[in-house]
Formats: C-alpha cells, structure tokens, sequence
C-alpha cells in the first residue's frame, strides 16, 4: 500500500520562506565580504572604496586587489594568530574530550532517574549566559581573587599565583564554556549504544580497557566527532574568553578582526580575515554537516 | 545486567561537575558580599542586597534589559516561524529541489564563529542601505534580523528532531478520516509538537538575549542590548553589580528550565499512557 503523506498545499511554499530568508540574510552577506575584502580602505562612510566603477557611463573598471591578502601573509601577527587560534582550538578540544567522554559514558550508564537530573545539570549552566559563566572565572583566577584566597588561607602558597590574563585563564575558560556541547551529542550516542555487545566481548573474557577501546570508543565515533566539531570550529574563531580571560597579549584571530574592524575602522582587512578564517573552518562545517546527516539517517 | 560506573568514571563526573557550578556558586555567593573588592569577603556587613538595589536603580542597565527584552522577544516569535516551517520541511518532505542546501543554510550558522557572522551581516546591511535605502541606520531592527538568521537554525534542529521520532500513523489515520491536509496540521501534528517550538522559542530567546559578539556588530547608536553593557563593566575586572545580575539570571534561568521540563516530563508520559 502506497504511504499516505499529509500534504501541505504548496509544499514549495512552506520551505521558500525560510529558504529565502537564510539565503537573504546568510548567504548573501558572504559574497559582500567577499567583495570588500578585495576593495581599497578609505577615509569615507562606508570606509572602503566601491569595487566596480561606471567611467563615462560605459565602461565599466573592477578594482580588484589582493593588498588586504598580502598583508595578511607578509605581517606575521597574522600567520601567528591564525596558527594559534588553530592550536587553541584543537587543545580546548581534546581537554573538552577527556572530561566530557567519561561523563557522558557515567550520565548514560546512570539510572533513569539519575540521568534525568544528571542531564538537566548539563544543560542548566549551557542556557546561562556565556558571558555571565566567563565572567565568573574572573573572580575565580584573579590576584586576590577566590582561588587564591582559598589557597592563602590554607598556607599552600604564600604569595598569590597569576592565572589570570594567562593563556591557563583561557583554555579554562574555553573548556568551560564548551564542555556541554561536546557532553550533549556524546551523551545522545552512548545512551543508544547496545550494551548487550559490551556483556559479550566481557564474557568472551575481555579485559575492560580492552572492551571499551574495542566496542564503545568506535561505536560512539559519531559523537566524539559531531562534539568535537561543536567546540573546535567556534573555538577558532572565540572572541569573548581570549580577550577576557586571556589578557593582552592573547593572539586569536577572532580578537584580530575584532579590532580591525572597530578600533582600526580596516573593514577590507577585517573582511580579508574573516573569508580566511572561512576557507580554514568551511571543511570541518562540511564534515560536520556529513555526521549529522549520518546519525539523523539511522542505522 | 551490570550497570554500575567503575570509580574512574564516577570521579569524572565529580569532577566535572564541581567544574561546572563552582563558578556559578561562588558569582552567586559574592553578588551578596558588601565589599567593592567582590572577591574579599566583607564578613561585617554581608550578606547584603546592596548590589541588588544599585542594579535596579542602575538606569543604563535597565535600559539596556529593555533593549534586550524587545529584541529577545520578537526574534524567538520569528525564529520559531522560519524554523518551524524549514524544520518541517526537512522532516516532511523527503526530496525537493533545494533540500541539501536548505539543510546546510540550517545547519552552518550553529557552528559559524560569531565574529564572522556578525560582520557579514553588518557589511550587508551597509551595502543595503546605499543601494536602496533599507535598512536606514542600525539598532533594534537589525539586531532582530540578526539574531533571527541564527537562531531559526536551532529552533529547525529541535522541530525537525522531534517530527523525525514522531508516530507518522497519527497523521495518517487523521487523511483517512477525511480531515484535510491544513486540518491534520493545526489538529494533529502542532498539539504533538508543541514541547519542541516552545523550547525552540525559549531556546531562540536565550540566545538573544546572551548575545554580545553579533549584537555588537548589528546595533546602532543607542540601542545597546544587556550584554553589551555587562561587556563594558567586565573588561577591566569584576563588578558587583554583575554579580547581582547573574545572580538573579541563573534563578530566572534554573526556575524556567527545570519548570519546562517537569512539564514535558508530564506531558510525555500522558502522551506515553495512550
């Protein structure tokens, strides 16, 4: 029998909204920071100079250049903040994936009850602000803030650490803030994992290390790459917790676009970053979009 | 069958967890401290509502709430719109013409830095202005257009999940009885999916509501949004006002959350009952 499906009249109708609107307002933009990133600075509102010019009403002239991009690779404040952006990214994740992995395995191993609070805890502090939650690690990590204090106050140390305004200040906060999102999806693949598999590589007379890197590391592979891409493709591009926590001398290249664009007023260079930032993440977005499609898809 | 956590993954979890809300903790233990200093603990005269009151008579920030409030609130309207509407679709309609890059658009600007997204949209909303004169100037309204292109991403995600675990014999048995396809719609499929857009649309005005980085390329002169100001204390270190302010952000955060899900708890296991 042929599967009746409710039909929507005008099904073109109901995804053409939605459809526009993110072409309108998502895609659209992209190739007008495309444009800019090739045009001169100027000192005019917009501050940048029009790429195509009408001469004589005729002939039209593209001022094509690739100054803002040469720039880029020839400073090396650049190439350094994008190779550290990179590197913080990638370490925020793995630390993310150490602590959130056998978390996950305990919230999904937990009973019912259990795991329904122990997910609500999860997810609590992930709809408080981040900048609230960052926030706090200022009053955490500071000279005579509560770390130390405590630690004083015990005689452990004498004189106050510096943690804060240190690059420890921000892969603390990097990893804090992130933690949820690399928990959640892992948690929604351990939990529908077959347990049963497990009991038997145990009986067969597996060891448990041996078991759990040989059964359920590689069936919760899914997870551990949709939470890893969770945390490394916006962590590249953080502003917020490098210029909190981070301190002056913290190289990110979303801080770098931040101040081009407000500070210096460099809308083409600040352009040029942001469509290398996206030439760099674009293939972990794709990779990313292919896992999901994969888990949504069922076995 | 064995389903205890060995002590390696219950220490995780300890651990972890006293990660998560230590922080929380103490901001909310020191928003009651009477010292400026917040982080010394003032034990004469604390614990205190002083802070409480110069955050309420504070008016940049009540200004900025404000703000904040009026772009929250209409952009979770519109995200859950566009997002229900594209979230069916996905979930709905197997193949049309479109459908993979539908499914990119929805599923980029969740993982997007938010320094690019901001200054995407900005650069356009200039461009616009000078090529035909819309929008005139910045503020709430492009905040709003904003915060609405990336959260309908996370409102599709949460309809599109729930319509994909959905019992498609409802519907079915609903066009078997003669009920029209707008009918099954409004009758059927919206009453079911009703915990998932109304947790998209707090979810779609969380967002809003905690966004700095976007907000801050989008708004105009004199449309600052609460995090902006926030932004503004915190650089140069701690405020006690600010602890204040989370303060009474975490309590209106937790009694929702766990309010919501008490409920869709309940709701689940009427619906599991038939």
């Amino acid at each position: 029998m042929k599967r009746l499906r409710p039909r929507i009249p005008g099904r073109s109708l109901v995804v053409a909204l939605p459809y526009l609107w993110l072409l309108v307002f998502f895609v659209a933009p992209f190739v007008i920071v495309l444009k800019i990133s090739f045009s001169d600075v100027d000192m005019a509102i917009p501050p940048y100079r029009p790429l195509f010019d009408w001469y004589a009403q005729h002939a039209l002239a593209i001022r094509l250049n690739f100054n803002n991009y040469a720039f880029l690779f020839t400073d090396r404040l650049y190439i350094d903040a994008f190779l550290n952006s990179v590197k913080v990214a990638f370490v925020s994740t793995i630390f993310c994936l150490l602590l959130g992995y056998p978390m996950a395995y305990g919230m999904a191993r937990a009973a019912p009850r259990t795991r329904n609070i122990l997910l609500l805890l999860v997810v609590l502090p992930f709809w408080t602000s981040q900048l609230l939650r960052v926030y706090a690690w200022i009053g955490l990590l500071k000279a005579n803030g509560v770390i130390n204090n405590v630690l004083m106050g015990l005689g452990v140390i004498h004189s106050p650490l510096t943690m804060l305004y240190t690059p420890f200040a921000m892969y603390v906060g990097i990893v804090y803030s992130y933690l949820p999102f690399v928990i959640l999806p892992l948690y929604a693949n351990i939990e529908k994992m077959d347990w049963q598999l497990l009991e038997a590589a145990l009986d067969l007379g597996c060891r448990p290390w041996q078991a759990f890197y040989k059964i359920t590391l590689p069936l919760s592979r899914n997870g551990i790459l949709a939470g890893s891409m969770l945390v490394f493709i916006p962590a590249v591009g953080e502003f917020v917790i490098p210029t909190l926590l981070g301190g002056p001398n913290s190289l990110m290249i979303g801080r770098i676009l931040w101040d081009e664009f407000f500070s210096n007023r460099d809308w083409p260079v600040a352009s040029a970053v942001a469509i290398l930032m996206l030439l760099l993440l674009v293939p972990f977005m794709m990779w990313y979009q292919s896992i999901q499609a994969r888990e949504t898809a069922g076995p | 069958m064995n389903r205890r956590n060995s002590v390696f993954v219950l220490t995780c979890l300890a651990f972890g967890y006293a990660f998560l809300y230590v922080p929380i903790v103490s901001m909310v233990v020191f928003s009651f401290n009477a010292s400026k200093l917040v982080t010394v603990w003032d034990a004469a005269n604390s614990p205190t509502l002083r802070w409480f009151y110069a955050l309420l008579g504070d008016d940049e920030i009540l200004g900025a709430a404000w703000t904040s409030l009026k772009v929250a609130l209409t952009n979770a309207t519109g995200a859950v719109i566009l997002g229900l509407l594209a979230g069916y679709g996905l979930a709905r309609f197997p193949k049309f013409r479109g459908r993979v890059s539908l499914a990119a658009m929805t599923t980029a600007p969740l993982v997007m830095p938010e320094v690019i997204t901001g200054l995407s949209l900005l650069l356009m909303f200039v461009a616009l202005e000078q090529g035909i004169g819309w929008p005139a100037g910045r503020g709430v309204g492009t905040m709003i257009m904003a915060h609405m292109t990336f959260s309908m991403a996370y409102v599709t995600v949460v309809v599109q999940s729930r319509l994909a675990t959905f019992d498609l014999s409802l519907e079915e048995a609903a066009m078997d009885l003669g009920a029209r396809p707008l009918k099954v719609f409004f009758v059927i499929t919206l009453p079911i999916i009703l915990p998932a857009i109304l947790s998209g649309w707090l979810l779609a005005f969380t967002l809003s509501w905690d966004d700095l980085v976007i907000s801050s390329f989008t708004s105009g002169p004199g449309s600052n949004t609460l995090p902006m100001v926030v932004y503004s204390k915190v650089r140069l270190g701690v405020s006690p006002e600010v602890n204040a302010l989370a303060t009474l952000t975490i309590t209106a955060v937790t009694i929702i959350v766990v309010g919501a899900s008490l409920w869709m708890a309940r709701a689940k296991r009427i619906a599991d009952a038939h």
